[in-house]
């Protein structure tokens, strides 16, 4: 990109006659038709059935016929109120859906990428012995489709499953997992009947202390087969970066007397923070999106609809409901905070790469004075350009 | 952006905007001529029904069925089992090409009859009036009658003849009302095993508010959750709950009521005449009879059916009809019957049904009191959100629960 740009800048372009120009335009024209077919593809699989969600999500279509159909009407923001702003159970059950979403959200994408840290860390270790049968094994749960771990997970968290006997052992009385709605806070808190101060309809209709119950059992279970599939997949992420690492740095850090605890967490974790943001956003997209777990242990959201997700919801609310409008209105507010989220994290994170366009932002702001000044000194923008350069 | 590269991109959104175009004249015009073609005088177009198979069986008979009503007819016609037959159905309708004939739930029938996917046909059959009401008015919606009942289930009590005895009870002591039956279940409570079960849905616990005369919509189409009647009902099973002679299928761990059953978790259990089915594939060593419900203050149990809808857009209706009335025939259906074990939905087959399955007779005899569960649009979200809730009534207030219904019902039916 800057490349390019730089070797364009570089060419004073309206001072050359038509003929660079239009060769140029060959160029580009020549460019997009080899991109053709892709830009085909993607525009009909997935800018076409995108704009017809956004309709579908403002109009009244039942189900039958095209969407684009005369008979169906343009209904204004009507689907996304009765989510959002209505009293009623639509807007109750999007609550009680984002309060279950955002509770796996928070503990699986912390865990999952500690997790997946950690087992990166182990099996990039030189002394490991079997190091490629660890990294077989972490990752195989990757591989597998989610359909049928949720199977496995069925069976070993039933009231009588391997789980709940492993348990014992400990003479613990294991709960009945996927069958029990109680929250975990609420648990932690005893367990009893809301207090009145907290027992109001709140946001979307849906109490205080319903709100605060945190993930229920049911949820939990859920939550740790997230955390069991997805670590592989991030482990090999954080493994490749460590990798890329290389064992001078960690040699040069212990030649200055740096202990373990400090390598890791002022050499290496630093250096590793590019795809810690890369985990955490597709952690963070990955876990907003649940859907095949809900659908496949077949309790439609339940019990007591603490599995409930919007993704679930926006599915049963079209495909069960033939509440097509609605459905859409769902998706594209579950999008939404698919994006405010990753935005925040951004931010809270530093964002990837947003130092180095700072540094970008200050090597131009310096170029531009030295060209004010007329010295073109050679040495200062090589060093910043160098530093740039690290920072990829 | 260079100024090149940004004619470029105008370019292309042209070149998009014009292929989402051409994509729609495709992909859904077609649907609109469709119909047309239905009324010709002798129309030869196949037609294809989609079915939601309960295993090899019922495929093998459906098949058998349409291919006898094929060769009578002279009209070629196929049978497609279907994974997920709400979705496929649905995207069958959004295409404007759906199938012809498909199994219809009383659950979609509202979605589906609403934006006019389905044709109401059912006025249209000479057996209109074999029926039994009760089924014909599950499949009504907007008075009309849209589609004829394929078969139909009904709940009773499966009771286990070897607890049963064990227990020191005889045949006169099964139980008719609802103080013999919180008894027996008493008596046949041991150790972990409860006398009675029932999933933690209102599709189970619902026949108690049958019994004692409410249900969640009365007969005028009136929301009445809260109504004295269903609080009744809900205090009568949550006092068998508590009393520790009574639990969900949930709470013993069993996914419904017909395993705990056959895991002998439970000694007697409310379902449907489909666990037979179960009984003899999985449990073959649980002996068991089948009694009909206790009566509350009348007798009372639930009904659950489905039907063979018609798409409105399909390609030859009128053989479409001819067909359904092959197939709902009394002879039909005994066969069916007898092939996968489903109850037949007209009234002329009962008798032979009864001679064939003297065990199902409970079954059969709650068609005359059976209710349906509300269904119109939206109903099946309250039924949720009410069954989320009938998860905690161990703990809860009936009343509270009832009241949390009743305004998520009166948002829907006034």
């Amino acid at each position: 990109m800057s490349t390019t740009e730089l070797a364009r800048a570089a060419t004073p372009a309206p001072a050359r006659g038509r003929k660079k120009r239009s060769r140029l335009n060959t160029q580009a024209g020549a460019g997009w038709l080899f991109v053709l077919p892709m830009v085909v593809v993607l525009g009909v699989f997935l800018f076409l059935p995108v704009l017809m969600a956004a309709w579908v999500s403002v109009s009244d279509w039942g189900g039958r016929g095209s969407p684009w159909g005369a008979n169906v009407n343009f209904v204004g923001a009507r689907n996304y109120v009765e989510v959002l702003g209505g009293k009623g159970l639509a807007a109750r059950d999007f609550g009680t859906a984002i309060r279950n979403n955002l509770y796996y959200v928070i503990l699986v994408v912390p865990l999952q990428t500690a997790i997946s840290l950690g087992l990166a860390f182990m099996v990039n270790k030189r002394a490991l012995r079997g190091k490629g049968f660890f990294r077989t094994a972490f990752y195989f749960p990757s591989v597998t489709s989610t359909v049928a771990i949720t199977v496995l997970w069925l069976f070993l968290f039933s009231a009588s499953g391997a789980v709940n006997a492993f348990l014992s052992w400990f003479s613990i009385t294991g709960p009945n997992w996927f069958a029990d709605p109680r929250g975990l806070i609420h648990l932690a808190l005893g367990g009893g009947e809301a207090p009145a101060a907290l027992s109001q309809p709140g946001l979307f209709g849906i109490s205080t202390w319903e709100w605060i119950a945190g993930p229920s059992v049911a949820m939990s279970a859920f939550i740790l087969m997230a955390v069991f599939t997805t670590s592989g997949t991030f482990m090999l992420l954080f493994l490749a970066a460590l990798q890329a690492i290389g064992e001078e740095t960690d040699e040069a850090a212990m030649v200055d007397g740096a202990s373990v605890w400090q390598r890791f967490w002022y050499v290496t974790l630093p250096m590793l923070r590019p795809t810690v943001f890369t985990v955490v956003t597709l952690g963070l997209i990955g876990t907003w999106q649940i859907f095949d777990q809900i659908y496949t242990a077949g309790q439609q959201g339940g019990p007591a609809k603490t599995t409930l997700t919007p993704a679930y919801l926006s599915y049963n609310a079209a495909f069960i409901s033939q509440d097509w409008g609605r459905g859409a209105a769902i998706a594209f507010v579950l999008f939404g905070i698919i994006v405010i989220f990753t935005v925040l994290q951004r931010l809270i994170l530093g964002g990837g790469d947003r130092s180095t366009r700072k540094q970008v932002r200050a090597e131009q702001r310096m170029q531009a004075r030295l060209a004010a000044t007329g010295s073109a000194g050679g040495t200062i923008p090589g060093t910043l350009a160098g530093s740039d350069h690290d920072e990829h | 952006m260079h100024p090149s590269s940004r004619r470029a991109a105008t370019a292309a959104v042209a070149v998009l905007a014009s292929f989402s175009l051409a994509a729609c004249g495709s992909g859904f015009s077609s649907s609109s001529s469709a119909p047309a073609s239905g009324s010709a005088s002798k129309n030869t177009n196949p037609v294809t029904v989609l079915i939601g198979s309960s295993g090899d069986a019922e495929t093998a008979s459906v098949k058998a069925a349409v291919a006898a009503w094929s060769t009578k007819s002279g009209v070629p016609a196929e049978v497609k089992v279907a994974s997920d037959l709400v979705q496929q159905a649905t995207q069958g309708f959004a295409g404007g090409k759906p199938d012809d004939v498909l199994y219809v739930s009383t659950d979609q029938l509202t979605g589906w009859a609403k934006n006019g996917s389905l044709e109401a046909y059912g006025d249209q059959l000479a057996n209109k009036s074999d029926f039994y009401p009760g089924l014909v008015s599950a499949f009504t919606y907007d008075n009309k009658f849209y589609c004829a009942p394929k078969d139909f289930s009904t709940l009773a009590l499966v009771i286990n003849t070897a607890m049963w005895k064990e227990a020191g009870l005889t045949d006169a002591d099964v139980p008719t009302t609802w103080d013999q039956l919180a008894a027996v279940a008493k008596k046949l409570t041991k150790g972990k095993r409860v006398g009675l079960a029932f999933g933690p849905e209102l599709q189970r616990v619902g026949v108690f508010m049958a019994q004692a005369g409410g249900g969640l919509v009365s007969a005028d189409g009136k929301a009445q959750a809260n109504a004295q009647p269903n609080i009744d009902a809900l205090a009568y099973v949550k006092k068998l709950m508590t009393d520790g002679n009574a639990a969900f299928s949930s709470d013993l761990g069993a996914g419904w009521g017909g395993e705990a059953f056959g895991k002998k978790e439970a000694a007697m259990v409310i379902e449907g005449n489909w666990i037979t089915g179960a009984m003899s594939s999985t449990y073959p060593n649980v002996d068991y009879t089948v009694a009909e419900l206790p009566a509350g203050a009348q007798k009372g149990t639930l009904q659950y059916t489905n039907c063979w809808g018609i798409s409105a857009d399909g390609d030859n209706k009128t053989a479409a009809v001819d067909l359904v009335s092959f197939l709902t025939t009394k002879d039909q259906q005994l066969t069916f019957a007898k092939d996968f074990g489903v109850m037949p939905s007209v009234q002329s087959a009962a008798e032979g049904y009864k001679t064939d399955n003297p065990k199902m007779v409970p079954f059969i005899n709650g068609a005359a009191y059976a209710q349906n569960l509300p269904s119109m649009a939206g109903a099946a979200d309250v039924i949720k959100d009410f069954n989320s809730q009938l998860a905690g009534l161990k703990t809860k207030d009936p009343k509270a629960i009832l009241d949390a219904t009743q305004s998520n019902l009166q948002a829907i039916v006034g």
